[in-house]
């Protein structure tokens, strides 16, 4: 391996390039994670009302977030194409598991006597939803959407695959032409931006929590 | 729907050696990962340092993108098997580790009491009762682990390791539909082949809560 001071200045002089990647990565975790979230609670609304329909759609959504990204990719390419929208599509189907799952279990969890507590003081299903479920269910569902995040950060690089963009791409391209400034540059990148937001994401947890509970 | 017939009548064999290597570099990780994984998980359960480093560390290892995980040897072990098997290893370890950690540190004390109190030895009261007890929850770590394993040997086929990720890469190259749909499905119907396989295996070795 070469000397640390040329990694350095091999960086230093290629900061835009990988601060591109990183930007066009950032855009796309960004995209998904909206989407994500938009369908997830529309999906939550659903199927709350029974717990069957709650069983058979997280099961379902198990089942497809246990297909790898690439078979979904390759599966998608031929009806989507190539780019972005496979991409994001394929990362919003694989987040409406870890939504779902953690979403309806933090709700599902509430103590029911609270809920008829609710009920009895004269709240409108949606007053119970928003003002009583919600804040109680908020630690399982922060934890759910830092889980997605992650997830999506990790599989966002992958895509690079289908010319979605993203850090995957410094990877790829470091890899055909095997240089390992780029290599090494990108894949620390990845990994930082992923404990990063990890951190953050679970900071911002801690914060709501201590907010909504007491 | 014709290229595919096609290219199952002239491509058969290498689909059937491309399966074999998925399924082969597979297996070794895991078998390498449980070696090393498992071992470690049940001393995390008995001293707290080695918990907070390994654990700790495995923690980070998981929220790391594969494939940064995969690519990030390539300029130290250079392409091909070895290198793909080291990295799935990487990513094989924390899931498990976690997972056995975690079952062996909270069985319940009056269960383990008991046992020592009818008379059995450190080594039966660890085969007898702290095994039995702690495999589903770790046991749950190695079928995370597996399904895992399976995707990202499709990534491995870049760096030189084989298996169903070549026709994948070669249908993305050439975009050609009919080795995308094939690769596709066949990397989609082995992981949710292996992830139901070790729902089998998992209740078939529970059998005894049930009786």
């Amino acid at each position: 391996m070469a000397p640390l001071n040329e990694y350095l200045d091999y960086w230093a002089s290629h900061a835009d390039d990988f601060g591109e990647a990183l930007l066009e990565h950032f855009a796309l975790v960004g995209m998904v994670l909206l989407w994500s979230l938009a369908l997830a609670a529309v999906l939550t609304l659903a199927v709350m009302r029974s717990r069957r329909a709650e069983h058979i759609s997280v099961q379902l959504l198990s089942a497809v977030y246990s297909i790898p990204s690439l078979a979904l990719f390759s599966l998608l390419i031929p009806v989507t194409g190539l780019g972005a929208t496979t991409a994001v599509l394929v990362m919003v189907a694989y987040n409406q598991y870890l939504l779902l799952r953690n979403v309806l279990e933090g709700l599902d969890g509430i103590d029911p006597d609270i809920v008829e507590a609710a009920v009895g003081m004269g709240m409108s299903p949606w007053q119970v939803l928003y003002r009583v479920k919600l804040p109680l269910a908020a630690p399982m569902i922060l934890a759910g959407i830092r889980l997605a995040a992650i997830s999506t950060i990790g599989i966002a690089t992958i895509a690079a695959t289908i010319n979605a963009g993203g850090l995957g791409t410094i990877l790829f391209s470091g890899l055909r032409t095997m240089n390992q400034y780029k290599i090494v540059g990108g894949t620390l990148l990845c990994a930082l931006v992923a404990v990063v937001a990890d951190r953050l994401l679970k900071l911002v947890e801690r914060v709501i929590v201590k907010r909504t509970v007491h | 729907m014709r290229a595919i017939i096609e290219y199952f009548s002239t491509h058969g064999a290498e689909y059937l050696q491309m399966v074999g290597e998925h399924l082969g570099v597979s297996a070794l990780t895991l078998v390498i990962a449980a070696v090393i994984a498992v071992p470690l998980g049940v001393l995390c359960a008995r001293s707290p340092l080695i918990d907070r480093i390994s654990v700790g560390i495995a923690t980070v290892l998981r929220i790391i993108p594969s494939l940064a995980i995969l690519i990030f040897l390539v300029p130290i072990l250079g392409t091909g098997v070895l290198p793909a098997v080291v990295a799935l290893c990487i990513l094989a370890v924390p899931p498990i580790l976690i997972n056995t950690a975690l079952a062996f540190s909270t069985l319940p004390a009056e269960v383990l009491e008991a046992a020592v109190g009818m008379g059995m030895s450190p080594a039966r009261v660890f085969f007898k009762v702290k095994v039995p007890l702690a495999f589903p929850a770790a046991f749950a770590g190695i079928r995370t682990a597996a399904v895992e394993v399976i995707a990202s040997a499709t990534l491995a086929s870049y760096i030189g390791a084989g298996g169903l990720g070549e026709i994948i890469f070669t249908g993305m190259g050439l975009m050609r539909t009919d080795l995308l749909c094939i690769g596709g499905a066949s990397v989609a119907i082995l992981s949710l082949a292996v992830g139901q396989l070790l729902s089998v295996v998992d209740r078939r070795m529970r059998r005894y809560e049930r009786a």
